[in-house]
């Protein structure tokens, strides 16, 4: 049985006995244009958690590029971790559409700045906003810092300055947070579980 | 959570209360219909809408909201009049027979001790009896009035069937057939999980809304056990984990406390924490506090502190008092506070009373806001027309946006409701600038460091002394960052039981928090995730999902804190003898043979203490038992009583109607300028809620295309009858206003809201859900929070966002 890849497809797709035809050893002849390949078939898979609820569903993250170093890995494809004990691949509306997350006309991209006053942003570098907070924060501390209350006794606090950590952010970050917030003597501390 | 989501497909009977899973937490409700499928259990749900867990419930009854203490101090009392408790469990493993201090007393709706000018109690009479070995007085035979059992069956005999109907607007017969499907698990061989989440703590008295629902468990011996629990479902994918790492005002990683001004010596700050037994033979695991404490500071500070200078601990910041969210937010507005930084939080959408909120903000001399998203809070200076209109000009405050990154840009961990803190890794890179947060707070912490060693300052010593070992300073790596919090020794940790023996080599990861010491000889930033990296690499990463007994336990997926156990208590799921109420859902048991527990989960208990030594489940304890009677522990009194939310269609509180300072929490704070703020049933009739929807995530998935399509506009809904009495029809728009703002919105009319009768009076009820914002894909809309009372719950001072009163027009 002689076919050309075109009739082949062709056959296949007259009916469901058809395709059986691959099975029995009727490959076509050499493809003259290829048809488009499973598009994920050359991404790279990255177990991830959706950031959401606390479900804490599995995620498989599919994106372009391998990781190397010269490369930017883009996503193109978000869906529930079959081997995920608790989601077993399933994922509800708002983790299905976590692609939108990551690729939100929303995301910022730059730091920003916003003068006293002002109506506007300005970009701003990352330098100069880290000085800038940063000398914000000391003249605010050593101006405001009580080393003792009324009676004398050693507090060591720093209540004019204030801090609120995410909801969202992993332990390592929310570690790192906490080390720096409080080495600066800083009690008007929270994050998202206080509401 | 005591347990956990895989775990729920054990249970016999699930009560969803203050919390709808089917809608805000999907994925992990499919163990709900799994346990109805597979066990024929049964879902009751009891909320003020016909939710879409109630769709998949086998029985529903309304309650009014904020009334749950009413509701579940009714079960109570129907538990313990019908005898149907565990009566082995609740003898053995609570306090049921520990007598109680002879000046305590409850009347007019007060416990002994309330000072009404400080809205606080003098706790001293809120104890035990104690005896002249030192320990707690008991009373098997459970005859004594001053026991736990009698005084609590006393409190909860004033909560009937009537009085729930009253005061909830539930149907008695509805109510009864609850208590008679919650009763039957009291069997041994029977259990129930409740489920809830901000429905039970957005309230002023929230904190004890979730303790009457533990009571109830208790009673049934239905904690420590496959399929029971106590099950908080966390709003956000690490919010347990930020509160395990203490980012609390007055917390410190692990749940170990921050000192109070008082507390000026080491030893007795640290001495008060080491709680001793309070009855014999029993664990009390919180006298290691010291080996958590010291290897804390060792974390922290390294080489720096020693037992010379008491570990650091004149480092540690000192509290005169909290100085949580709203106590923040309330100092802003009196000029106190100069700057603030956002993490990854949108005060100005999740704080309530956004005009407040607004003010405050508008008070600020810098703010820094870091987020991988644009948030309203980042905006809060901008004129957005009737959704944020303000003046630009007036507003002095110097603002930073800065970009970091998400989720799928990082390596990390967080921990799920279930307490599994599992990895994740880093799929794509950011957009264009962005950092992550670890070198954010290394940019702005590293300057501030410099500004100091350059020119000294206030007290500059401990930022000096941080200690800051990481590879690339700038960029502190998740990696690096998970052992330092997971800890490691700095000296040989020898066995105490055999000196010669090492089981730890200096510099090597620690097992776990057995391993840690108070003599400085181990560095861990947080004992309850000790043994999360240990030498045998990134346990969090595991990802064997094999569950060998069949149970739902898969020890080798992830870790969960502590001690990778996944059920909490359960050493309780067996009798004293050790052998399980239910061997069909075994999941640890006493094997005298090798002389230790074990079975399908980690012991959480000692390991080799057998059952007649009689050390009891809740070693974290000093009695060694679960409490019914709360001892000092909660603000407004040792068993929880109800009371009405401050904004109330009620004129006063039914449970004691000759007592106006009872009707709402007496030893709530409310802030002096906050009382004539609340609004009145005759301006505001109807009670108001707040909540999700399935389709969107808080203020996040207005950002997000897919979410915007699916919920495009803000609305809210309003039953049938009230829409009627109104003239408003389905896709109007309607005003929503409270004593604080208003907000306009479409209107669903819906039969899953009904009118309640409670105290005589036909009370309706709005839903708000809470979505949209001024910075959304989705249409503009106004900031639920602008109609909130700014009250908070007495213990842990979060908002009461699930019971206000509005009024509502036709626009």
């Amino acid at each position: 049985m002689q076919v050309t890849r075109r009739q082949f497809f062709r056959i296949c797709a007259a009916g469901v006995g058809s395709s059986s035809l691959a099975a029995l050893g009727f490959a076509p002849g050499e493809a003259l244009a290829e048809v488009r390949a499973f598009k994920l078939a050359r991404t790279t898979e990255t177990r991830n958690t959706c950031p959401y609820c606390s479900v804490g569903c599995g995620l498989l993250m599919y994106s372009l590029g391998d990781n190397a170093k010269n490369t930017r890995g883009k996503i193109i494809h978000v869906e529930g971790d079959p081997d995920h004990p608790v989601n077993r691949g399933t994922l509800c509306p708002k983790g299905a559409g976590l692609l939108d997350f990551v690729n939100s006309p929303h995301r910022l991209q730059y730091p920003q700045y916003r003068a006293p006053g002002s109506k506007e942003w300005t970009r701003i570098s990352w330098d100069d906003a880290f000085s800038r907070i940063a000398r914000l924060m000391k003249d605010d501390r050593d101006k405001h810092f009580i080393a003792k209350n009324d009676k004398g006794e050693t507090v060591n606090r720093w209540l004019s300055t204030g801090f609120l950590a995410a909801s969202a952010s992993s332990n390592e970050t929310g570690y790192l947070t906490y080390k720096v917030v409080r080495s600066m003597g800083i009690l008007g501390f929270d994050n998202q579980a206080r509401v | 959570m005591t347990n956990h989501w895989v775990d729920i497909k054990n249970t016999d009977l699930v009560l969803i209360m203050g919390g709808n899973a089917a809608e805000a937490h999907p994925c992990g409700f499919k163990w709900v219909t799994e346990a109805k499928a597979h066990r024929k259990a049964r879902l009751i749900v009891v909320d003020p809408r016909f939710t879409r867990s109630a769709a998949m419930s086998d029985f529903y009854a309304p309650i009014r909201a904020g009334s749950d203490i009413a509701f579940l101090g009714g079960v109570i009392n129907y538990l313990l009049g019908h005898d149907r408790i565990h009566h082995e469990y609740v003898k053995h493993y609570t306090d049921f027979s520990f007598l109680v201090k002879d000046e305590f007393a409850f009347a007019n709706g007060l416990f002994t001790g309330y000072d009404a000018e400080k809205r606080k109690y003098d706790k001293s009479s809120w104890g035990y009896q104690i005896g002249d070995d030192g320990y707690v007085r008991v009373d098997p035979t459970l005859q004594n009035p001053r026991c736990v059992y009698q005084l609590m069956k006393a409190h909860y005999s004033r909560y009937t069937p009537e009085m729930v109907a009253t005061i909830c607007g539930t149907p008695k017969e509805a109510f009864l057939k609850v208590c008679a499907a919650i009763a039957d698990t009291a069997a041994p061989d029977k259990t129930m999980t409740i489920m809830y989440a901000l429905g039970w703590t957005q309230h002023s008295v929230g904190s004890q809304m979730i303790r009457t629902g533990a009571m109830v468990q208790l009673l049934l011996g239905n904690i420590g056990v496959a399929g029971g629990g106590m099950n908080a479902l966390r709003g956000h994918s690490n919010i347990q984990g930020l509160t395990d790492l203490g980012l609390l005002s007055n917390l410190m990683p692990g749940y170990l406390t921050l000192p109070n001004d008082a507390e000026q010596d080491y030893a007795a700050y640290v001495g008060k924490r080491t709680l001793k037994p309070l009855r014999p033979g029993q664990l009390s695991y919180w006298q290691n506090y010291p080996r958590f404490h010291v290897s804390l500071m060792k974390a922290w500070f390294g080489d720096a502190v020693t037992a010379d200078n008491n570990w650091g601990y004149d480092w540690l910041p000192k509290l005169d008092k909290g100085y949580d969210l709203m106590q923040m937010f309330e100092d802003m507005g009196q000029g106190k506070v100069n700057g603030y930084v956002c993490q990854g939080f949108n005060p100005l959408g999740s704080a309530p009373c956004k005009v407040k909120v607004s003010n405050s903000l508008s008070k600020l001399k810098f703010m820094v806001v870091i987020d991988p998203l644009v948030t309203e809070t980042s905006e809060f200076w901008q004129n957005h027309g009737e959704y944020n209109d303000v003046d630009p000009a007036k507003i002095q405050t110097e603002v930073f946006r800065l970009p970091s990154t998400c989720f799928a840009e990082e390596n990390g961990s967080l921990i799920n409701s279930g307490r599994w803190l599992q990895w994740h890794w880093k799929a794509a890179e950011p957009p264009a600038e962005t950092l992550s947060d670890q070198e954010i707070m290394a940019g702005i912490f590293l300057r501030v460091r410099a500004l100091y060693q350059k020119e000294g300052g206030a007290f500059p010593d401990p930022i000096l002394n941080v200690a800051w070992k990481y590879k690339i300073p700038s960029f502190p790596s998740p990696e690096e960052l998970a052992r330092e919090f997971s800890g490691k020794a700095l000296k040989d940790v020898t066995d105490p039981k055999d000196p010669g023996r090492v089981l730890v080599k200096a510099g090597e990861q620690l097992s776990g928090f057995a391993d840690l010491r108070d003599d400085g000889s181990t560095s861990c930033g947080c004992w309850l995730f000790a043994g999360s990296w240990s030498e045998k690499g990134n346990l969090m990463a595991r990802r064997d999902n094999a569950d060998p007994y069949g149970v739902g336990q898969t020890l080798n997926w992830a870790y969960a804190w502590p001690a990778n156990r996944r059920i909490l208590y359960n050493r309780a799921s067996c009798d004293p003898s050790g052998k399980p109420y239910d061997p069909t859902r075994a999941i640890v048991a006493w094997d005298a043979a090798a002389g230790k527990w074990g079975g399908a989960d980690v012991p959480d208990f000692k390991i080799d203490s057998a059952p007649q030594d009689g050390m009891n489940p809740f070693i974290m304890n000093p009695e060694g038992v679960a409490r019914f009677f709360a001892v000092d522990a909660m603000a407004e009194g040792p068993f929880p009583e109800h009371y009405e939310p401050f904004e109330t269609p009620l004129a006063v509180n039914p449970l004691s109607p000759k007592n106006p300072e009872v009707r709402s929490n007496p030893a709530a704070r409310v802030f002096k300028d906050i009382w004539p703020t609340l609004g009145k049933p005759d301006a505001f009739p109807y009670v108001c809620t707040t909540y999700r929807l399935t389709e969107h995530f808080h203020f996040w998935t207005q950002h997000v295309r897919l979410d915007a399509i699916l919920q495009p506009e803000q609305f809210v809904e309003i039953g049938e009858e009230l829409a009627k009495e109104k003239g408003i029809k389905a896709g109007d728009h309607v005003r929503v206003k409270s004593s604080h703002g208003f907000i306009v919105a479409v209107a669903v009319v819906t039969k899953r809201l009904k009118a309640l009768t409670i105290d005589g009076r036909k009370t309706h009820t709005v839903g708000v859900p809470i979505h949209w914002g001024f910075m959304g894909l989705t249409r503009n809309g106004y900031i639920a929070n602008t109609l909130t009372p700014y009250v908070a719950d007495a213990n842990s001072q979060t908002p009461e966002f699930k019971a206000f009163l509005v009024n509502l027009e036709k626009v």
